[in-house]
């Protein structure tokens, strides 16, 4: 086992072991879920409607609420000290790192969508729809939140400050992600929306890794 | 490669770029450059009031343009200056590039604004509402809360030679997104409604181009006087520092 | 002065408005420029200098 897998394993089992924060953060995305409908009013047609919108939305705050400790964690007990000194190259490690996240965080989201599907009274059509765009769009998500949580290392105070710097770079993934989601489950599909939302997955997990690297290099200097 | 090596004579810009030298050669240039904004200025509004008709289709409303279409290129512009300067700071880890990062946020942020303010004030005569979700005005308001979101992460940094290089890497991050930003905004404004209203098209006489230009030059103008005496600034308050934090060093080394 | 027509208060808002702001950004670059100076200055009064204007050897 090399070491690239060995970080997603250790930060795979962590999460297991102390299991909180996997579970904290499915509560809170299933409550945007409940209290949607409740400052929407019980109007079925107007629920199923917004439904893609609310799920995005719900994704989008959720991913980054768990993002904030993703290095913050790692950077006060020294392992990002030690990780710099190991034989395995930065970008690397940021890889590995986003990989596990998607897999603790994002992944059990989509898990969960289900029970937002139901409170929201999501047909069958945008219901496939949605779990496709956000298995294509999660990605994008993980990796530009890594990259404001990598700043968040370096930073004194002000917690709420890397959401704040995401969130205006997050936009295409909100107008790809929904778009795609209507277009999907609507009359006259295209599939240019979910092109474009894999293109832009792409990119930034190509890139995030190196920006990530470069934002934690300097905070463990 | 073209790093020089510490035994060779440093090229003409690193010279001209260390913060003392600058500090010396932009102290002649910060009284000119006041002067020329203030005249730029001066011909620039004489076009904009007196020397320009109405526009025939937006009428007198044109003159609003006058204002909002240079701040509306200075808050690209002032980007662009910021993502130039932070490579500068990622790649040649020059003091001076962190400094210029550092100066022009605060100037690009009241530039959007009066872009965004300016746009309202525009749209309501024009379109009948201060706020369309318009692709341009969409994208500068996105713009608007990057340039603010930068601003506070300058202020969270208590030594700001080392928030230089972080925010130097998120100012990259956005310059790369700002265009993918731009193309969705814009495919998402034309999935939601066919464009009705669209600024592109309206024929610009000479007459309105020239108090346009003017008023153009005079916005960058004033911005490269902010910039830098802003820059001027930032270093003599990175040099005060120093001294203080040597002088408490040295006071506490006699006392022990 | 010459007609600004109906729309005259959205006009001159705009006018006001961006003049505002540009003033306040002035006076900030300003007072902030001025502020370092008196720091340095203040520091030079109680003769803390840089080690390359030090005259004593």
């Amino acid at each position: 086992m090399n070491g690239f897998t060995t970080i997603i394993m250790q930060d795979i089992k962590l999460a297991i072991r102390t299991g909180g924060s996997t579970i904290t953060l499915l509560t809170f995305y299933i409550s945007i879920g409940v209290i949607m409908p409740i400052a929407i009013g019980p109007d079925k047609q107007l629920l199923a409607f917004l439904a893609p919108a609310i799920v995005w939305i719900a994704a989008l705050l959720s991913t980054l609420l768990g993002l904030e400790r993703l290095f913050v964690a790692d950077h006060e007990d020294g392992t990002l000290l030690v990780l710099t000194h190991a034989d395995i190259s930065m970008p690397a490690i940021a890889l590995a790192k986003l990989i596990a996240h998607w897999l603790i965080t994002a992944l059990p989201l989509i898990l969960a969508t289900p029970v937002l599907a139901v409170m929201l009274f999501m047909d069958w059509p945008t219901f496939v729809a949605i779990i496709l765009a956000l298995l294509l769009g999660s990605p994008a998500l993980i990796a530009l939140g890594g990259v404001g949580a990598a700043i968040a290392v370096t930073l004194k105070r002000g917690g709420v400050i890397a959401p704040i710097l995401i969130m205006p770079l997050a936009v295409p993934i909100l107008i790809f992600g929904i778009s795609a989601t209507s277009s999907l489950a609507g009359p006259g599909a295209s599939n240019a929306a979910l092109l474009f939302l894999s293109a832009f997955s792409l990119l930034s997990v190509a890139f995030a890794p190196f920006a990530i690297a470069l934002a934690l290099r300097t905070a463990a200097e | 490669m073209t790093q020089t090596a510490p035994t060779k004579q440093p090229n003409w810009f690193s010279r001209l770029a260390h913060p003392g030298v600058y500090l010396n050669w932009s102290a002649y240039l910060v009284v000119p450059l006041i002067i020329a904004t203030i005249i730029t200025f001066g011909i620039g509004l004489w076009f904009a009031f007196f020397n320009s008709p109405a526009d025939y289709q937006m009428g007198e409303t044109v003159r609003i343009m006058y204002i909002h279409v240079p701040n509306a290129w200075l808050s690209q512009m002032v980007y662009a200056v910021m993502a130039v300067s932070a490579i500068g700071s990622l790649v040649w880890r020059h003091p001076l590039a962190d400094v210029s990062m550092k100066a022009a946020a605060p100037l690009g942020a009241a530039f959007t604004a009066i872009a965004l303010f300016t746009g309202a004030l525009w749209g309501r005569p024009t379109w009948g509402t201060f706020w369309e979700w318009d692709g341009r005005m969409t994208s500068t308001l996105i713009l608007f809360l990057m340039y603010v979101g930068l601003v506070a992460l300058w202020s969270t940094f208590n030594d700001q030679s080392k928030g230089a290089r972080t925010i130097a890497v998120f100012t990259l991050v956005g310059a790369i997104n700002i265009p993918i930003i731009k193309f969705s905004v814009d495919w998402w404004n034309t999935l939601h409604q066919p464009s009705i209203i669209s600024t592109e098209g309206l024929s610009m006489p000479a007459s309105i181009a020239t108090p346009l230009l003017i008023m153009m030059l005079a916005f960058t103008l004033l911005f490269f006087t902010l910039h830098m005496v802003a820059m001027r600034s930032e270093i003599l308050r990175r040099r005060a520092n120093n001294l203080e934090r040597r002088h408490i060093a040295q006071k506490m080394d006699v006392t022990s | 002065m010459i007609d600004l027509g109906p729309h005259i208060l959205f006009i001159l808002g705009s006018y006001i408005g961006a003049a505002l702001v540009v003033m306040l950004l002035i006076f900030g670059v300003w007072a902030g420029s001025n502020k370092q100076k008196k720091r340095l200055a203040d520091l030079e009064a109680q003769g803390i200098v840089r080690r390359s204007q030090s005259t004593e050897s």
